[in-house]
């Protein structure tokens, strides 16, 4: 009994590798935005979304949906998303470097 | 079950990882290769080498640069180089992806092999094809190669491109040009209509007594009021469309004299850009893995293809429902893909994705216009997600426009640099 806790302890430190991974899963539609959302500094005139507060992209997409904030594509693209999922886009945008 | 609920349910299964580690080992060497540089292929190497690194990815493109089909009719109308155009693969090396110069020439998917020119091959676990468009040279009377060095296509970025562009120069004050479109599906939706506007732009600048008519096999097109307008506007009298219900379908052409043929008449143009129909790019045939459209069905949540196993296939080759044939496509469906094939190869099940498409069309150099586009998965097909995309609006201040020409330029640059630099 002693060695399958040992086993399982071991296995859990093996394991906790894989959540890493898992953590670079993007949700639904998070993988398109850097299409045009840059990650690095290109002088674009698009805003960079990577390590930006999560609040702030989530409320802007918000925004960009119920048209209180002016876009010129935005808008049509915040429409495709609901609630939970512009939230779990803007926290995965965050956590990006 | 996706990768993360499979990965937070992996401990307990580390129990048997740890008895018989192998299996686990096989899977962060699993091997993938990815035939095609472009902005789905490359697009599709870089994010699965990102989202982990162990994976073994072997990029096949024989080119050694890369010339970028989006803001080539900039060129063709004078306004940019093809030198900006193109692009290298020393970054996409440098991420750690063994980039092969070699032309893939066949492919045994029971034994999951790809057969290079050089008579080696490369085994794979998983294979993504991103070939890109071959011409359909045996669909329009008349056209084949050797008529294209007359009548340009300029429909695969390079020097079809220059070659229109020279035309075009050389061509009198007055002259005709015609622009042959395809019908659906083909490369880049709205580009004849871009390159009527561009090439318009020129001819308005230069040589303002000349006239442009786009033949057309459709009776529709993308963003069609939007560049309509644009004609009005910008180029009052200088574009006539003819559609394929005014007869505008051409169905043979003669490059010896310069004339496209329709069943209403005959059009005898100084300069011809012929934009023939279209297929996926040719391994993807020898792969299985098109259907009798000459295009590849796909699965829309991991894009492996319906009739080839373990072999996916993203960009204009595949047949992806309501998402266009555009780089934007290419690159959002290439990094979909990647996180698909990382989950596969770890033992997971991905989760429905959702895409998005945008594309943006310069009616002139400070007049642009888009289409976006939301999709998932239904009925096993990617459908528009109801309620969101759509074009930019049909009134609009010469502000607005001169905005969406710049997030044209921006995007460009954007994915480029994620792509290639």
């Amino acid at each position: 009994m002693k060695a399958l806790c040992v086993v399982i302890g071991l296995a859990t430190v093996m394991a906790s590798s894989l959540p890493v991974l898992a953590a670079s899963d993007p949700p639904p539609g998070a993988a398109s935005c850097s299409g045009c959302h840059s990650g690095g500094a290109t002088g674009s005139s698009v805003s960079r979304l990577n390590g930006r507060d999560a609040g702030e992209i989530a409320t802007a997409m918000a925004g960009f949906r119920d048209g209180s904030l002016p876009a010129t594509v935005m808008n049509r693209i915040a429409k495709g998303f609901s609630d939970d999922e512009l939230r779990a886009m803007a926290a995965w945008l965050a956590a990006q470097k | 079950m996706s990768r993360r609920k499979f990965c937070s349910a992996s401990a307990a299964a580390a129990v048997t990882a740890l008895v018989s580690p192998l299996p686990a080992l096989a899977q962060s060497a699993a091997r993938i290769v990815v035939i095609g540089g472009g902005f789905g292929g490359a697009s599709c190497a870089r994010a699965l080498k990102q989202i982990d690194p162990k994976l073994q990815v072997t990029l096949v493109e024989p080119n050694r640069t890369f010339i970028a089909c989006p803001f080539s009719n900039n060129v063709v109308a004078g306004l940019r180089s093809l030198e900006q155009q193109k692009f290298g693969y020393d970054k996409v090396a440098a991420s750690g992806i063994t980039v092969v110069a070699l032309e893939a020439t066949t492919i045994n998917a029971a034994a999951r092999t790809v057969g290079l020119a050089d008579g080696t091959s490369l085994a794979y676990d998983r294979l993504v094809l991103s070939p890109g468009i071959e011409l359909r040279f045996d669909a329009l009377s008349g056209y084949d190669e050797a008529a294209a060095a007359k009548m340009p296509h300029a429909w695969k970025a390079g020097e079809q491109t220059l070659l229109l562009r020279k035309q075009l120069e050389a061509m009198d004050d007055g002259g005709l040009v015609v622009i042959a479109a395809p019908a659906n599906p083909f490369r880049c939706p709205p580009g004849p209509y871009e390159r009527a506007c561009l090439i318009a732009h020129y001819l308005k600048t230069r040589k303002p007594r000349s006239k442009l008519i786009i033949l057309d096999a459709k009776d529709t097109f993308s963003k069609q009021r939007l560049f309509q307008n644009a004609w009005k506007e910008l180029y009052p009298g200088m574009i006539e469309w003819i559609s394929l219900s005014q007869g505008g379908k051409v169905n043979a052409v003669d490059p010896a004299t310069n004339t496209l043929i329709t069943d209403f008449g005959n059009h005898t143009a100084q300069v011809a850009n012929v934009i023939p129909p279209q297929r996926a790019g040719r391994i993807a045939a020898i792969a299985g893995a098109t259907d009798n459209t000459g295009w590849c069905a796909i699965d829309p949540v991991t894009f492996e293809s319906r009739s080839a196993p373990n072999i996916h296939v993203i960009g204009d080759a595949c047949l992806a429902g309501a998402m266009p044939k555009s780089a934007f496509s290419a690159n959002a469906q290439a990094k979909t893909c990647a996180n698909a094939i990382a989950t596969l190869v770890a033992g997971g099940s991905p989760a429905a994705p959702k895409l998005i498409n945008t594309c943006y069309s310069l009616a002139a150099p400070d007049y642009g216009i888009s289409i976006a586009g939301v999709y998932h998965p239904k009925n096993g097909s990617l459908a528009d997600v109801e309620g969101a995309g759509g074009v930019s609006p049909l009134e609009a201040s010469r502000d607005f426009r001169a905005r969406e020409a710049d997030y044209a330029q921006s995007w460009f640059a954007t994915i480029t640099a994620e792509v290639f630099g």
